[in-house]
């Protein structure tokens, strides 16, 4: 804090016009957001946040985020161990793709996915023999969350296995150990604060998204109705309170997502520090 | 990765090595990859592709004659041009300010600019109608009744220039702006921090001033990390649906950005349409990805070569 660290120039200009930028654009709107969600006292604020329709979008909005996530961190790994340790042509093609739900206009993935699985899409009708729908029901939520958090995973777990050190996998062999009691023992230890952290992540994406999932939920209220279309919806009633209400709470829960990133991140440091 | 060479005379079977999957498991794994990929990436893009040409190449054109589609083209491009230099300048001043100084809530700074990367982004367009819509905390201001038209002069100012923020082009803007500033800042911070100070402090002893350190020593060595910034702030100002979505009103040859129009064009089963303005943005998407990769890549040298030098 010393005066004489701050050698190079421009410390005041810098710092001043990022936090007058992040005022205008964050601090005072969210300060907004508070005071307008406690406008109508604790009561309405209660009130509005139990409702039956409401509780109904958290089960949607939450529980199929998780399976999402879940999904993810499953063939994330496997496709971070791919791109990682294997030689194939097509490998950087598919490394660069990885990206794709970053880049794609959510408003695109979701007409897209929902064309796929539709009655008469490409998978939807292989899959309306067996009585299968997916799209305009939870299935189809489910599918545009694992395709919008599909990289979260894979990137986080990518790096930690590139540096993964040989060496002790060859110790591991040396002392008899076979690929699967390495990969158990050794491998998986080392990877699983990232896994988890990948896993967060992509939970935490999911939980706000909206663009992909509007057009293949069918949006039927207590079925296929996520939180953040409620926001909407009590917007467009000119009900500003229970607006604000929802997106108080869905930015606590965004909250504690990113405070269980950073625990993971601060636990994993802590063991490499111990390693 | 694989250990040492070893070789086998021929007609016997190599012992599983511990060290590397058979070579059966390695196919199941990369056939895993190449399904899981193939359904959730390479499908949807050839889905877009193949439905925004269904009706050929004719109709494919005719959509962008059409005055709405022609407006949300110039809408987003125009959103795009103000939203990504405001927000490159604030990257560059909030990478300088967080890589080169020490001061107390730094890291909370740090949190804060990464903010819109994990709230909801209806969240996002949320904040501003609590603030300039009807029964905002300016409301009365953009929406005035006779009343506050007849007593308030900034009312009856605003209510003259039929200047609004929401259901307008200057909430779609705000809006694109909190969604996307975090990405030249996310940008350039790993890689400033990972370069140093260093030359700076050097060029600064050789007499040099604040415009042209920056200038002619920070900027050319972070040139690709600014280029990756850049390139996803704009993917995402083009694309960015749920924000913009709860500002705009979608009101046609007015407020509506290209995705909103697919939107729209979708739901009026207008599906060849829809699908080619989402075309136009996933080529917009896959330039995004190839510039993106390129600007890993060079990246990545140049933090090698930071660490080679010692720099």
């Amino acid at each position: 804090m010393a005066k004489s660290r701050q050698v190079l120039p421009g410390f005041g200009l810098s710092l001043g016009y990022t936090v007058v930028y992040l005022s205008i654009l964050v601090l005072i709107p969210f300060s907004g957001l508070l005071l307008k969600t406690f406008a109508g006292g604790w009561e309405h604020f209660f009130k509005t946040i139990t409702e039956p329709r409401v509780v109904a979008s958290y089960y949607v909005s939450f529980g199929i985020s998780l399976v999402a996530a879940l999904i993810n961190g499953v063939f994330g790994v496997i496709a971070a161990w791919v791109l990682a340790r294997y030689e194939f042509p097509g490998r950087k093609v598919l490394d660069a793709i990885v990206d794709l739900p970053f880049a794609l206009p959510t408003a695109v993935a979701g007409i897209a996915l929902t064309t796929i699985y539709a009655k008469n899409g490409t998978i939807g009708s292989l899959l309306e023999p067996s009585g299968i729908k997916v799209a305009y029901t939870q299935l189809g939520i489910l599918v545009a969350l694992t395709f919008i958090g599909l990289p979260f995973v894979v990137r986080t777990v990518q790096p930690v296995i590139q540096d993964l050190s040989a060496d002790v996998e060859e110790a591991a062999a040396t002392l008899g150990a076979n690929r699967w009691q390495t990969f158990r023992r050794v491998i998986f230890p080392a990877l699983l604060p990232s896994i988890l952290t990948g896993i967060t992540l992509a939970y935490g994406r999911a939980v706000g998204e909206f663009g992909s999932v509007v057009f293949i939920s069918g949006n039927l209220p207590f079925k296929t109705e996520i939180t953040p279309l409620l926001i909407i919806t009590k917007l467009e009633q000119y009900d500003y309170t229970g607006a604000a209400a929802l997106g108080f709470i869905m930015l606590v829960a965004s909250f504690a997502i990113l405070l269980i990133c950073n625990g993971l991140q601060a636990w994993d440091s802590r063991r490499k520090g111990v390693a | 990765m694989a250990g040492a060479v070893t070789t086998f005379p021929a007609g016997t079977v190599a012992p599983p090595r511990a060290t590397a999957e058979s070579p059966l498991i390695k196919r199941l794994l990369v056939g895993v990859l190449l399904v899981f990929f193939g359904l959730f990436l390479v499908l949807p893009l050839l889905v877009v592709f193949h439905e925004a040409f269904a009706k050929g190449v004719q109709v494919f054109l005719k959509t962008f004659q059409d005055r709405a589609t022609a407006h949300a083209v110039q809408l987003t491009l125009l959103t795009a041009a103000i939203v990504v230099p405001l927000n490159a300048i604030f990257g560059l001043f909030a990478a300088w300010a967080v890589t080169r100084f020490t001061f107390r809530g730094r890291s909370l700074l740090i949190s804060l600019i990464d903010l819109p990367l994990w709230v909801s982004p209806v969240i996002g367009g949320l904040i501003y109608v609590l603030i300039f819509g009807r029964q905002g905390w300016l409301g009365p201001l953009f929406f005035p009744s006779q009343e506050t038209l007849d007593s308030n002069f900034l009312a009856r100012f605003l209510y003259d220039h039929d200047i609004k923020v929401i259901f307008a082009e200057p909430g779609i803007i705000l809006a694109t702006i909190f969604v996307t500033f975090p990405f030249v800042a996310r940008g350039l911070i790993p890689l400033m921090q990972a370069q140093g100070h260093k030359e700076e402090e050097a060029a600064m002893t050789l007499g040099a001033n604040g415009w042209q350190i920056f200038s002619r020593v920070t900027l050319p060595k972070i040139k690709w990390g600014l280029i990756y910034g850049l390139i996803l702030c704009n993917a995402r100002a083009m694309g960015e649906f749920g924000a913009v979505s709860v500002v705009s009103g979608h009101i046609r040859n007015k407020t509506n950005t290209m995705p909103l129009h697919i939107e729209i064009l979708y739901n009026e089963y207008q599906f060849a349409a829809a699908f080619a303005v989402a075309s136009v943005l996933s080529v917009l998407a896959l330039l995004t990805l190839i510039i993106k990769t390129y600007a890993e890549w060079q990246t990545e040298r140049q933090v090698r070569e930071a660490a080679g030098t010692g720099g």
